[in-house]
């Protein structure tokens, strides 16, 4: 399927999901976003390759990007999810997609995210005792080594 | 943990640290096992060992010069890593390639491909207990194709050859008439490792329904690459997505039956014969002209992010990527396939034996340094 068919099938589905300007990824609400998954997970779209989850701090907003596959039907979804700064939780997708573990506690290990319903939200490329979320805008450290000037 | 106390004799699960230092974990990975005698009842990862913070970094370093940093992820398939990056960059620019640059990347891909391969079936053999022959045999033929890159580009494992817009050099003089010479040489050296090992007996018994990986776990895992099609999916980026030139050449995607590690090795070996084909296609049919197309020394892509991957040794490959119109990406992420290929070994090694695990941690050919990034 093209990106506008499924952008349409998923909006008439849940209306209140919306399409970000200038690419054609698509916003859930936080709340709903157990629900959008699910739909997503099984046909018609059947996306079931949770290939990449990742977040992007923008400061005044942090960013969660799904990007999902489909090996039987051969198409893509990049859904995004946007959190305030104050309540840094959302749902876990790993009952739905196995691979949604790692990818989450990735993600939780970096930017601090928690991921309510996670079977085993621990760090995971950093040491469990480290203190701060390394991929945040804000994270200072003093070996951090300053931009090169050009 | 459960204690049987019987008469004299008793017995307890306990726990046993495999790695940080361990040969058959091919790097730093840790694997905290409980067992119950020889059999694994839980296995635990602990990853990170090689965490350079390569996200951060690029945070702090221009387009151009994160390309070496690439090299250092997936340390046995550089080529491959230099190309996914810079083939994201060129989609936030919105770059058109010469032919010619596409058909030397899709050439260096391949070979080292191949290159990647030959250590693959190498260590996997010898993690089985061939010990040193084939591993000997495949470095053999490893050393031609590393070979060549010296010629193309003067390094041996961290290339840094493909850069953005093209890549550094054009192919000199005389490497076209090596790498059909190479073809030439490699292809009955493949044959060969199927008369050594694939069909041996020992080696069958070590791999044959070891580590079965069903279909479905493999996708709801999001395992890719070599590991996916031994698993019977069909599902190669180079043909299904194709990207550069892939849909001008004609190599088949082979694929599995059962899932299990032999399954794996042979999707493998297979894979060598194709990319060789790729090869062939490519270097006899390799249009003239420049491979760069002039970007300039700044590179400032439009405030934009794209997701692009593409398919490396050991699965795909992919880059998202931020920019905010400045020299810097604003967020870089990289999404390793060996990343998500170890996350279903606890999975797969519950209820085998602890020599297993190396079979099966082998036939998924991981990379530490791309794990932990």
């Amino acid at each position: 399927m093209r990106p506008d068919e499924i952008s349409g099938i998923i909006r008439t589905k849940f209306p209140q999901v919306t399409e970000e300007a200038g690419t054609n990824h698509l916003i859930a609400a936080k709340e709903s976003l157990l629900e959008v998954a699910q739909y997503l997970r099984n046909p018609p779209l059947a996306l079931d390759n949770l290939h990449c989850i990742t977040a992007i701090d923008r400061k005044e907003k942090m960013e969660l990007v799904y990007t999902l596959y489909s090996i039987v039907e051969r198409h893509g979804v990049t859904l995004k999810v946007c959190l305030t700064p104050q309540d840094l939780n959302v749902a876990s997708l790993a009952a739905l997609w196995k691979s949604a573990n790692w990818l989450e506690r990735e993600v939780y290990d970096l930017f601090g995210i928690t991921f309510s319903g996670h079977p085993d939200l621990r760090r995971i490329l950093n040491p469990y005792d480290w203190k701060g979320y390394p991929l945040r805008k804000d994270y200072s450290d003093p070996q951090l080594i300053a931009k090169p000037r050009l | 943990m459960d204690t049987q106390q019987t008469k004299d004799i008793y017995t307890e699960e306990f726990l046993m640290n495999m790695g940080p230092q361990h040969p058959s974990t091919h790097g730093v990975l840790s694997l905290e096992l409980k067992l119950d005698g020889e059999f694994i009842r839980e296995c635990t990862p602990h990853i990170g060992y090689l965490h350079r913070s390569m996200e951060k970094i690029a945070e702090n370093r221009t387009y151009t010069q994160f390309i070496p940093f690439t090299d250092r992820l997936d340390y046995v398939a550089s080529m491959n890593n230099n190309l996914a990056y810079v083939m994201a960059v060129e989609k936030l620019l919105n770059l058109e390639l010469p032919e010619r640059a596409k058909y030397i990347r899709i050439i260096v891909a391949e070979l080292n491909r191949v290159a990647s391969h030959l250590v693959a079936v190498g260590t996997f053999a010898q993690d089985l207990g061939a010990f040193a022959t084939p591993l000997f045999y495949c470095f053999r033929e490893r050393e031609k194709i590393i070979d060549i890159f010296d010629q193309i580009c003067g390094n041996r494992l961290t290339y840094n050859y493909i850069r953005i817009g093209g890549v550094q050099f054009d192919l000199p003089a005389g490497v076209d008439e090596k790498v059909k010479e190479f073809v030439k040489y490699m292809r009955p050296k493949v044959d060969d490792y199927d008369r050594l090992l694939t069909y041996n007996t020992i080696f069958l018994a070590r791999s044959k329904d070891i580590g079965v990986l069903p279909r479905e776990m493999a996708i709801n895992y999001s395992v890719t690459g070599p590991s996916l099609r031994g698993s019977g999916v069909k599902w190669d980026l180079r043909k299904d997505e194709p990207y550069l030139a892939y849909d001008k050449f004609e190599f088949d995607v082979p694929v599995g039956e059962n899932g299990d590690a032999w399954d794996r090795y042979k999707v493998r070996v297979e894979e060598m014969r194709q990319s060789l084909r790729i090869v062939e296609q490519a270097i006899n049919t390799l249009p003239e002209g420049d491979p760069t197309v002039r970007v300039g020394r700044v590179i400032k892509p439009p405030p934009s992010e794209v997701y692009c991957r593409t398919e490396n040794p050991r699965g795909e490959l992919g880059f998202y990527v931020v920019s905010d119109g400045s020299v810097y990406p604003y967020r870089l992420k990289i999404r390793s396939p060996s990343f998500s290929n170890l996350a279903v070994v606890p999975e797969l090694v519950k209820g085998l034996k602890v020599a297993d695990i190396v079979c099966v941690l082998g036939s998924f050919d991981i990379v530490l340094g791309e794990i932990d990034r």
